[in-house]
Parts: structure tokens; sequence; C-alpha cells
């Protein structure tokens, strides 16, 4: 069983936090800065399993995990996994994040993190390998979207790549939104958005 | 209306969405905290509108601020309302929303029951995807028993997709309902058969990690598995499948046997790391699981070693990790395997990585032998000059020391060197484990007597040194070994050279820096070292130095009087005083020092852990009666402080108290002695514990050896350790010439005599003989002591409720609770009414409505007694499978089945199919027999290929189809068939009887391997059995390379009296096409009081054609095909006067010349079998009023005609 699976950057800002039991929030938080902690001193050319403890409860547990550019992704696991397989596993959910977001970098998984965990939850679900077939996860991960687009309501805003149906009224959206209104002036933020991580190569 | 609609979407496009949040948090650093408070009011604002989209951004923001860690659950009632969004979107956000922040303790996740019910059933599938991926997070017991029939029934649903999410969240299910896991097992079960790759690799999935909580439960299944493992191609499934096994094979070791050759074959073909060392680590299991020492297990063992070599020299990290790790469970039973790749090892001690480092030296720890515990520790030493960073290097040291001292100290040869490792260790600044290195100090120079004089030596020093130690007492942990330097010094100051010189050391005002109860330990100390030196001068008459001393410690102990410690305080006052009062008898001349010397008087010796237990209680003595009445209870004490007045409540609680009180004084006690255990100082209350031991018997005394020292103590230039690894290395030199010559002598006298018997006598490292002897009493438990696995289960542990037998029929009271009307009672204890789960997954067809009125109460009946025989059943089967059936298919043959007796259909649909039409039958049966009989009796021979013996067996009861069946390796049948084995006398004399068996290799189409079991008939012991034969040109005993043909292959065991054992040989054949002889001869030696003599036994292993033969199935248009294609060569016999019925002569060509029915009609059987060397072999059987004719085709002629002969001689025995 798969306990936890967490992405975090390279200061430790979490950008998926997903607990296959229930732990407070309080609690999350501080798994979170403990496994930023024990994988930051490692470099990456060391072994990427770690045992961490009893950090997530049973002595069992093993942490797994694979550093992409300015990302750690770490999966929590028993000793019912394979090691091996998990490692493979985490390849591709990231293969499949970067198929999905097209060239994936940090910033769509910050501003994508509903869509990140819809993707996951087509990789894992309840602690369990749902699908490993990455065709077969994009598929149903575009099926979904595109059901989505089809409801035409897509409330977090499409991706900026998407074109399409969906995508006219929330340029209208956010064209409204660059008007310099008085009200809300704290979300005028044009900088951002377009802002790459530099290596990306590296981010499969 | 519209107009609502039109202010909505104008409410939403003012609204921050998800992105915009995270813009403004970003935008926010300086004050975050603020902004999001200032962002969680305005969602609180959005979640009050009526708009749906609206809530959903809101509920969408919130699941990201629970990422950065608020607490969401106040909007739990929101986020369900989301969840109940029509929409798909919607709907969406809702579900993660609750499955990030719903669990058990959110109340109004009992409102969600009824929608997730309706998306369930949704005909959007991803609306029903959505839904389970939710569940599976938050599901509560209430949601498990009410929705666990609507998740069941998903698991036939329509879609792959919905399928095998469905049989994932089934497993949440059981945990949180574990009543759903029996009804809802077999169509698990079923699935693991599924056509889709996706949800059968679910379902292995969820009965993996039933399994391994509870193993024992899934034995049955392992057939099954074993045919997945041998089919399946997906190393998803393949790892899960043979992680699984490894949690099975401790609980069945026949599996164990059977699972090697399959396992090495994917460890030998497969290029997936993952899998191969998966593979790896459950052939160690199973080798683990094996007592016996088969001779191809050590082939195992070499290959998984050499393949784990292989991984721990790659460059990548990861493998060398597992590697290591899978290393460390080889260590554990095969110690010799792993030592030969030392090097290796070591060589990770260099690795970057402290993981890898780290499981290097778990392995050391195994490896170490007496020959080489000094290299290994002196390699561990450099790493401990060099290592970076005080965790590792902490670690390291630990492991020096539990390397030296592990199992009493069993592997060091010289305690000097060791004594000189602790002192060099004590050089490490800043470690935590001083205490670790005092422990260790004060136990070597107390057990072993011999070293105690050189202990002192280095004690003196190191006290002489306390400045260096003690030098940064805030990072104090390795001035405990000061703690153990005083106290050697002061316990054993007989062996002090210069006892004043250590004296003055312990009494300098520095010593009062160090920690309170060091400075305690001084104190004490320096009066047993002031006592022998006072002792020392006056037998020398020294009056005035003795004065001196005493002078000496009245002006220096007066700093120790001051001390803050109360213990340093008090010690010191009281000795002051002692001293005080010493010196003014001194002045007066009285001589005192045999008197202070009787302070300390009497030898501490080392006590046994357990010893105090071997004591044995008196007679009459009850140490859990109460000395005192017993005070009640405090509690009701206060409250009713005059219990005289309820004198019959009083008795009454007294009674039960001492119950509870025993297990309470027996947990202290336990404590208690544990504490002694581990208390070095702790005495025994007896002056004299030599007289002791001998008073107690069981409780050994070790004799003490005094060996002469002839080292000397310093060799410039060279750390100190290292000279005595030198030295020792001059010592076994020694030891072994001195050997070396005893042998020859030896052989001289025994020359002629015995010759085989001398070579035993290879050097082996018991040999080398410690320089010390460890003065030290076994531990022993006594015998009462009581096994703890019962007391490491948690009680609260989830997965025992998962603990169900899953062979046991289902009663009624077990199904599930089905969907109904918000009726609560019914809800909880569904009523009979209620149809079967089993029931209600099938379709009922229609012939089956017309009675199922009437035939209801019937059928139900019969089902269940069907199922009860089939449970058992079950067991015999997998008995069956792994005690009979010949040695798996390998992959490349998809016909195949590996496991003739529990057979596992092959595909599911079928096995569907027959089920509903075997309770078809039944209610028939029960009923009125129906015209369709016939047809369905033709279709179902078409399906009876591939049928399982269980179900065959089941449907047996109906006699007036008997004849119709097929059967599939004669073993079906109404009659019980005699035991059969297969198993034939090789040779028998009256100290060993041997039995034999020959398995064709399908691996290897010229090799047969023999099985041999030896039985011990007598009352001696036999051992060093050797078997050889003569080989022909034909066939010939496979040896192990360089041996020569003349050469015998020694039996891997020894037999004690009226013990048997299996071992097994293998033979390289070129033509099988004849049966063979060979002759051979069995050596071996009895040993017995009288003493041992050589014995041989002669006999003649017979290699018949049908142990060429591999059971092979076969499908019957396969068996057409073969027929048709004209190849074969034809022959044919008939036997008279067989009085046997059709299934017993079926069974036996089946079992004793390895065939299989391919189809059975009335009393005319088709069979089929294979030769290793690929012969296809088909037989016609006909059974006349007396007679039975066989007629047989097969490539070869000559095989044909031989098999065909051994037929009729089995045959006619009938």
């Amino acid at each position: 069983m798969i306990n936890a699976i967490l992405v975090f950057n390279n200061h430790g800002k979490p950008r998926l936090v997903r607990f296959y039991q229930h732990l407070a929030e309080e609690v999350q938080q501080q798994i979170i800065r403990e496994t930023f902690h024990l994988v930051l001193k490692r470099d990456d050319h060391i072994c990427n399993f770690l045992e961490c403890g009893s950090l997530f409860g049973g002595s069992d547990y093993k942490l797994i995990y694979r550093h992409y550019a300015t990302l750690y992704f770490v999966f929590c696991v028993d000793s019912s996994e394979s090691e091996l397989g998990i490692l493979d596993l985490i390849q591709v959910f990231v293969e499949t994040l970067d198929k999905c977001f097209e060239n994936v970098c940090e910033l769509d998984l910050i501003f994508h993190m509903d869509k990140v965990h819809h993707i996951l939850q087509e990789v894992v679900i309840g602690g369990m390998v749902l699908e490993t077939n990455m065709n077969e996860i994009v598929a149903q991960v575009e099926a979904q979207s595109k059901l989505e687009k089809a409801e035409g309501l897509a409330v977090t805003g499409p991706s900026r790549r998407q074109g399409g149906l969906s995508a006219a009224p929330s340029r209208a959206v956010s064209a409204v939104k660059n008007i310099n209104l008085p009200e809300i002036p704290r979300n005028i933020n044009i900088g951002d958005i377009n802002i790459k991580v530099p290596n990306l190569s590296q981010f499969m | 209306m519209a107009l609502k609609m039109v202010k909505g979407s104008i409410d939403r496009m003012f609204d921050k969405n998800l992105q915009d949040l995270v813009r403004g948090i970003r935008n926010h650093k300086e004050d975050e905290a603020k902004y999001i408070s200032q962002c969680i009011d305005e969602i609180k604002q959005e979640l009050k509108q009526d708009n749906i989209a609206v809530k959903a951004n809101a509920v969408c923001k919130l699941t990201y601020l629970q990422m950065l860690g608020y607490d969401i659950s106040w909007a739990a009632f929101n986020i369900i309302e989301v969840m109940s969004a029509s929409k798909f979107t919607f709907k969406r956000i809702g579900y993660l929303a609750a499955s990030q922040c719903f669990h058990e303790g959110t109340d109004v996740i009992m409102l969600t029951t009824n929608q997730i019910r309706k998306d369930l059933s949704s005909p959007n599938q991803y609306d029903t995807g959505v839904a389970l991926t939710g569940l599976s997070c938050f599901v509560t017991p209430d949601l498990a028993r009410d929705l666990a029939n609507d998740i069941m029934t998903l698991m036939s649903h329509t879609k792959p997709y919905i399928r095998k999410k469905a049989v994932l969240i089934m497993y949440k299910v059981f945990l949180k309902y574990p009543e759903s896991l029996r009804p809802a097992f077999p169509r698990l079960k079923e699935k693991l058969e599924d056509p889709d790759p996706g949800v059968q690799s679910a379902a292995v999935n969820v009965i993996c990690e039933l399994a391994r909580r509870n193993p024992k439960n899934y034995l049955s299944l392992a057939p099954l598995f074993f045919k997945l493992m041998t089919s399946s191609t997906n190393n998803w499934v393949l790892i899960k499948i043979i992680k699984l096994f490894g949690a099975l094979t401790p609980l069945e070791p026949r599996l164990g046997k059977k699972l090697i050759e399959p396992l090495t074959n994917l460890i030998h073909s497969t290029s997936a790391m993952s899998l191969l060392y998966e593979c790896v680590n459950t052939v160690i299991a199973v080798l683990i699981s094996l007592s016996s020492g088969m001779p191809n297990h050590s082939a195992s063992i070499q290959l998984c070693v050499q393949k784990l070599r292989i991984l721990i020299e790659d460059s990548d990290q990861n493998l060398k990790y597992l590697g290591l790790l899978a290393m460390s469970k080889i260590l554990k039973t095969h110690p010799k395997s792993v030592q030969s790749h030392k090097d290796l090892i070591l060589q990770c001690l260099d690795d970057k990585d402290e993981s890898i480092r780290l499981r290097a030296l778990d392995l050391l720890y195994g490896m170490v032998s007496k020959k080489n515990l000094m290299e290994i520790v002196k390699k561990l030493m450099i790493h401990v000059d060099k290592a970076e960073g005080t965790t590792y290097r902490d670690e390291l040291l630990t492991k020096i020391i539990d390397i030296c001292s592990q199992s009493n100290y069993q592997y060091i040869t010289n305690f000097e060197w060791y004594i000189s490792i602790l002192v060099e260790l004590t050089r490490l600044e800043g470690t935590r484990h001083g205490h670790l290195i005092a422990a260790q100090m004060l136990d070597v120079a107390i057990r072993v007597k011999a070293i105690r004089k050189f202990a002192v030596s280095q004690m003196a020093m190191l006290l002489d040194n306390a400045h260096l130690i003690a030098s940064n007492t805030q990072r104090n942990g390795i001035c405990e070994v000061l703690y153990a330097a005083a106290w050697i010094c002061g316990e054993f100051s007989e062996h002090l050279e210069e006892a004043n010189q250590t004296l003055e050391a312990m009494l300098r005002p520095k010593v009062t820096t160090l920690p309170g109860h060091i400075q305690a330990v001084y104190v004490q100390n320096m009066v047993k070292l002031y006592a022998s030196i006072l002792q020392q001068k006056e037998q020398s008459g020294e009056k005035e130095a003795a004065q001196e001393i005493t002078q000496l410690m009245i002006e220096r102990l007066p700093q120790f009087v001051q001390s803050a410690d109360l213990e340093v305080q008090e010690r010191a006052s009281c000795i002051l005083q002692l001293i005080k009062y010493i010196q003014k008898l001194q002045i007066k001349e009285v001589p005192v020092a045999e008197e202070v010397i009787a302070l300390f008087a009497g030898e501490l010796n080392p006590v046994a852990p357990k010893a105090q237990k071997k004591v044995p209680v008196p007679e009459g003595l009850d140490l859990d009666a109460w000395i005192n009445e017993p005070p009640s209870d405090s509690e009701s004490e206060d409250e009713k402080p005059k219990t005289i007045f309820h004198d019959e409540e009083q008795r009454h609680s007294r009674h039960r108290q001492p119950e509870i009180d025993e297990e309470e004084l027996a947990r202290r006690r336990e404590a208690r002695k544990q504490e002694q255990a581990n208390n070095p100082f702790y005495i025994k209350s007896s002056p004299s514990p030599q007289k002791r031991y001998q008073d107690t018997p069981g409780v050994e005394h070790i004799p003490v050896v005094q060996i002469d020292l002839s080292v000397p103590l310093k060799v410039p230039g060279m750390p100190m350790s290292d000279q005595y690894v030198k030295l020792e290395e001059e010592r076994r030199h020694k030891q072994k010439l001195e050997k070396d010559k005893k042998k020859k002598k030896q052989k001289k006298e025994k020359r002629g005599k015995h010759h085989r018997h001398n070579s035993l006598h290879t050097e082996s490292e018991e040999d080398i003989a410690p320089a010390h002897h460890v003065d030290i009493i076994t531990e022993e438990m006594p015998e009462n002591a009581l096994p703890s696995d019962e007391d490491d289960k948690d009680p609260n542990d989830p997965y025992k409720a998962l603990d169900i037998d899953l062979d046991k029929p289902l009663a009624d009271s077990e199904k599930l609770p089905v969907q109904r009307h918000r009726n609560v009672e019914n809800l909880k204890s569904p009523d009979s009414e209620a149809p079967l789960v089993e029931k209600k997954s099938k379709k009922p067809k229609k012939k089956e409505k017309k009675h199922k009125e009437k035939e209801r109460e019937k059928g139900k009946k019969k089902e269940k007694k069907v199922v009860e025989e089939e449970d058992e059943k079950k067991g015999e089967d997998l008995d069956f499978w792994l005690s009979t059936a010949p040695p798996p298919a390998s992959t490349t043959q998809p016909q195949s089945e590996p496991e003739v007796g529990a057979a596992v259909v092959a595909e599911p649909q079928e096995v569907k199919k027959e089920e509903r039409e075997e309770r078809d039958e039944e209610e028939e049966d029960e009923g009125k027999k129906s015209s369709k009989h016939k047809k369905k009796k033709h279709k179902k021979e078409k399906e009876e290929k591939s049928k399982d013996k269980k179900k065959s067996k089941k449907k047996s009861h109906h006699s007036e189809e008997e004849t119709t069946e097929s059967v599939q390796n004669g073993t079906l049948d109404d009659e019980p068939l005699p035991p059969m084995s297969s198993y034939r006398l090789l040779a028998e004399n009256p100290y060993i009887k041997m039995t034999y068996d020959i398995q064709g290799n399908l691996q290897n189409d010229s090799q047969v391997t023999v099985s041999v079991i030896f039985e011990n008939k007598s009352t001696s012991f036999l051992k060093s059995m050797e078997l050889n034969v003569l080989d022909s040109l034909n066939t010939k005993m496979l040896r192990p390379e360089g041996s020569s043909v003349h050469d015998g292959i020694p039996v891997p065991f020894q037999l004690p009296p009226g013990i048997s054992n299996e071992a097994q040989f293998v033979f390289t054949l070129q033509s099988i096409v004849m049966a063979q002889k060979l002759k051979g001869t069995l050596s071996f030696i009895v040993k017995n009081d009288e003493g041992s003599t050589h014995e041989k036994l002669d006999f003649k292993l017979h290699f018949s054609c049908a142990s060429y033969l591999i059971t092979t199935p076969c499908y019957s248009d396969a068996f057409a095909k073969l027929l048709e294609s004209g190849d074969l060569h034809m022959s044919s016999i008939k036997v008279d006067g067989i009085s046997i019925s059709f299934q017993h002569l079926l069974a036996k060509i089946c079992f004793h010349h390895h065939f299989s029915v391919v189809e059975r009609v009335d009393s005319c059987a088709s069979m089929y079998s294979r030769s290793i060397q690929g012969h296809h072999v088909c037989l016609l059987v006909k059974k006349g009023e007396n007679s039975v004719s066989i007629d047989g085709k097969c490539n070869d002629s000559t095989l044909l005609s031989n098999l065909l002969d051994e037929m009729k001689e089995t045959l006619s025995k009938c």
C-alpha cells in the first residue's frame, strides 16, 4: 500500500499532498517538513530509498522519491510494494503529467493542483496502484476533461494551452479582470503565468 | 430566473478562481497568513451563495488551502453540496475536497450515503469513477456497510475502468466492514481471471494486501496464483504475486519447493530488475522456509547470491541498496554463501551514500568469524577515522561494539586487542555512545579474568589522560568511559602497578567538572585504591608513605565534599571522616590496612541474567501469597473508610485482587530481573558464589583458564590495536603448525584405516583457540517461560478483523445489506427474504424462473451442501496440487496447464457459465428432469475440457449424468480411489530403505530427476551417505563439475534413527525410446554406541519409458488435429481379466504413466501425454466386459511399443 504521495519543491513548499490515511492538517505539514529535510540532505547520486523511521506511524514504511529539476516526488510505501516498481510508477506519473500539461513545469503544478490530483487519481486510488499504463491513464484523463469541456463550466479555468469552447468565456473573464477594477487590485498580476522553469529538459 | 443566472455568472467573474488565489498568495509572501485569512472570509461568503458554480469554485480553493495546512473541515457540508451537483465538473471538485478532508470523525459524512449510491449507479462511468475514487479515501464503517453491495455489483460492471476501481475499493470496504469479506470474496476471486489485465492486476493487488496480513486463509488460492505467475506477462502483477508467495511459503514449505523452479526460470529470463529482485527475495524466503538441504538448493542460493552481487556491483545506487538489503536476508540462514562476498561488502563501506554504508554495516555484523573479526574491525576503525558527520560515526561505533560483543564475544580470540579497540574508540570526539564503550569495558574486565591486568593498565592510562577525554564536557558522551575506568582501577587495584599515580590522577581538581555520577564512582573507587595502597605500604613497612597517602586523601577529598551532587557529597564526606579516623590510628601506629581492605573484600562475579530464576523455590514458600493483608483499592478506601461494616463485599474484592496483582507482580518481577540483567554490578546475596554454583544444579560454571601473556605492551609507531592483529596472526600460525604436526602423527597412526574420515578434519574457523576464555554463564530460559508471540499483536490492528476463514460456506446471515428504502432496522439486520448475494449477481435464466419460487428453498439447501463439500475438497485439492502434481509447464506452452489436480479454468466466462449451469441442474434435479437436458449435456461436454476437478466432483452427485462425464486424469470418481504412490522400491536392507520416483524435466529435453527417499530403519545414525551409479552410454548421472565418472554424489543429509528424507539426482540421457536400467551402490556409515561401520547397498535404477513422459493436458480439438496429421505410428494392445472400474483404470494410467484424459465418453477415453523430447503420445482406451484395449499413436514406434508393454504390465496386475 502507498501511504502518502507528496510533491514539494526544492524549498519544501508543498505542491501536491495526498495522504491515504487521515491525519490532522498540522500533522500533515509536520510530516511534509520532516520528509523535506530528510530528502534535502541527500544529493542526487545516492539511492532513492530512505527509511523514515516512525515518521508515518508504522515502522514498515519506506520513502521512495525522485528528484526532478525543482520538484521532489516522494512516495511513502509499506513493504508490500516493490521499491523499484514504485520508482517506475513515479516516472510514469511524471511522464503522464508531462503529457497532460505538455512540458510540465513546477508552475503547472502550482496553478493546477486540482488537475494534478485528477491525474493522480487515475494512477493511484486509496493507496493502491490503479493503472500503470501511461496511455490508458492519459486517455482517461483526457476523456474526463472532454466531459468537463462539454459541460463548459470549468471553474478553475482551463489550462493555458487549451483552446476550444471553454477557453473563450474564461478569457473574457480574465480580460474583465485585467481592467483596473478598484475593488480587486491585488488580483492583477500578469507576470507570473508565462514564467517557465529554465531547466526543462531534466523534467522528463 | 434568467436574471439570477446572469447575476450568478457575473458574480463569478469577480470571484477569485484557484489560479487567482495561488497568484495572490505568491504576491503576498510577507503577509501570507493575513492574505489567506482574508481569502477564507471571501470563500465563506461565496459558500453562502446559491450558485453551485460559485460554491464549487470556493471548494476548489479550499482544497488548495488544505494542502497548505489549513483546516477546512468547517466547510464539510458545503463540500457535500458540491459533491451532489449534477455536473461532472463540480462533482469532481466536491469529491476531491472530500477525499482530502473527510474522515471517520466527520459527522456530516453520513449524509453522503445516498448521494454516493446515486453516483455509483450513474450511467456516466466517470461519475461512478469519481465517486469510487472519493470513497476510497473517506470510507467509514457505516458507508462501507451501506455501500458494500453496490460496490460489489460494480465489480461486474461492463466497463473495465469501473471494474478495476471497484475491485480496489473493496479492499477499503473490507477493512472498514470485515463482514463483507466472505460474501464478496468469490467474486473477487473471479476477478483474478478477468479478461482485462487492469482488473486482474487490481484483484491481485487486493488479494495480496489481504493475504499479507492473514496469509493462512489464502493458501488455497496458491494454485490459482501459481497459474497466474506462469502465464502472466505483466510485471506489476508478477511482482505482487511473487511477493505474495513470499508471504505464503513460511506456512507451507511444499509450496516453496514447487516455486523454486519457476522462480529460478524467471530469474534467468527476466530483464526487469524489479522483477528479478522480487524473485530473488521470494527464493530467499522459500529457502528460509525449507529446512532440509536438497541438492539443488545450494544452487539456488548460489544463483541468488550471484544475482545480488550483480545488483551490488551495479552503478545504480538503488540496485546496490536493494542488493545489500536482500543479501542481509540470506545472511541469516546461509552466512557462508554471503561471506565469500566480503570484499564487495567492505567496498560498499566506502560508498558515498550513507544508506548503502549502513546496509553494508548491517551485513558485516553477520559476516564476522573468528578468522576475520580483527580484519573487519580494523577496516571499520579506519572508517571511523575518516567518517564525516557524527551520526554515521556513531553508527560505526555501535556496530563495532555489536560485532565484537555478539553472542558472548564468540568471535573474539584476543581480548587485549578488544580492550585496545575500546580505548581507541574513546578518542572519538563528540560521540553519544560513551556509555556503550564504558559498558563494554566493564563487562570485559569483569568477565574475562585473564584480561584484568591489562585492562587495569589501560584504564589507568585513561584516567591519567582524563583531561583529554573530558576536555569539553558539553559534548561529554565520551567521558562516560571514565566511569568504567575509575571503577575498574578501583575494583581490580591489586593489578595496578603505579597505584599512587592513578590515585593522584583521580584526585585532580579537574575531576570535579565531571558529571555527578562519574564523580561518585571516582570517590568510591579512590578509597578502594587507597585501601590497597595502604596495605601495600604497611606490608613493606613504609609507614611514612602510608601516612603521606592518607594525608593526600584528606587534603583532596574536601573538593568532593563541596560537590553540588548529593551522591558525591555524601560519599565524600563519609569517606573523609573514615580517612580522618584512619589517620588518627596511623598516628598511633596501629596497623589499619587489613581492616580498611576488608571494607571491599570479596570478589564480584558475573551472574547470568536469568540465574535467579534457576534457584528453586523452597517448599512451602508461596511467593505470590501476601505477606501482609493488601490494602484495598485506594479509591474505594476513600469513599468508604469503614469497610468493616461491609464485610461481605470486602471479602469479595479481596478474592479478586490477588489475581490481578499476580500478573502485575509477575510483570514487576520480570522488569526487575531485566534490570538486574543489565546491571553488571548486581551481586547475589551469597558471599561465596563459587560454592553456590555447586549447590545449584543447572548453573554451569565455566572454569577460567589463565593463559600466560607473552605480549609486549607497546610497539612504537603503530596504533595499539594493530599490533594485536599482527601478534594474533603469528599466534594462529603457530597454532596451526602445532596442529599440523599433530595431524601428521594421527595420520601415521591411522594410515589405511578410515582415510576418508581423516579428511573431515580440515582447517575450520572453529579450530582457532581463543587467547582468553570468557567467564560467563550461558543465558537460560526457565522452563515455564511464556512464548511472547501473543503479546506483540496489537489488539487494535485493523487487519486482525480480516482474519476470516474464506473457505467456509456462506451463511445466510452473512450476505451484504442490500439497498432498499431507508428502513433502519432492516438495514442493520437483513432478513432472510433478501436474495443471496451470489444469486443477485446472476441473471436468472428463463427456465429457472419458472419454478424459481418453488425451488428456492430446496435449491438453497442443496447449494449449501455442495459448498460444504467443495470446502472439504479444497483442502485436499491444495494438498494434491502440492504433492503429486508434475513439474509445472513452462510459459512457452500456452496450452498446458500446470496443475492437474486443482487446475483452474482458463476462461473466466466459462466458469461462470458452468456455475450457473450447475445450479440449474441442481435445481432441476430436485424438481422434474427437463427435456432440455440432452441439449445441455452436449454443450457441457465442450466446456468440460477445462473443467476444474472439484467442480467435476460436485457434478458427480447426479448419477444419471455420470456416464457422460469426462474425467480429468482419472481423479474424478464417485468412489474413493485407492491410495497410489509413484515411489517404487529401489533397494532395502536392515539399515535403510530407498524408494524412488523419476520425473521428466520440462526445461531440459535430455534430463530426468530421480527423487530418492532414504528411510533409516535401524536404531543407528546413518551418515556420509554417498550414491553412485555405473553410467551407461545413454544414461549418465549428472555430477558436479570436475568429478570423475567413478565419483559418487554425497547425499546432503544425515539420517537419525527412524527418519526419512528425500534427495534428488539428475540424470542425462540421449535416447528415451527405450527403458533403461542402471546399477548403482549406496555407501554409508552406520554409527551407534558400539562404533561406526561402513555399509553398502546395491540397487538397480529402472528408468521406464513412462518416466520420460510429462503429464500434459490437451484440448480435444488439438488432439483431433494431432491424430489427423497422420505422422504418428500406431500400435495397440489388449489386456484381459480386468476387474477394476474404468475410473480406476484411467486413474492408474494417468498416475503411473503420466497421461492426462482428453475426453471420456461412456467406457471409452482418449488420453494424451508428451515426452521430454517432444514425442506426442495419444491413446484410445476402451473397456469391454472384462478386458481393456488400448490403441496408441506416437511419433516414435519403439517408444510407443515400449510404453504399451509397460502399460500392459501395470494393467495385468489389476
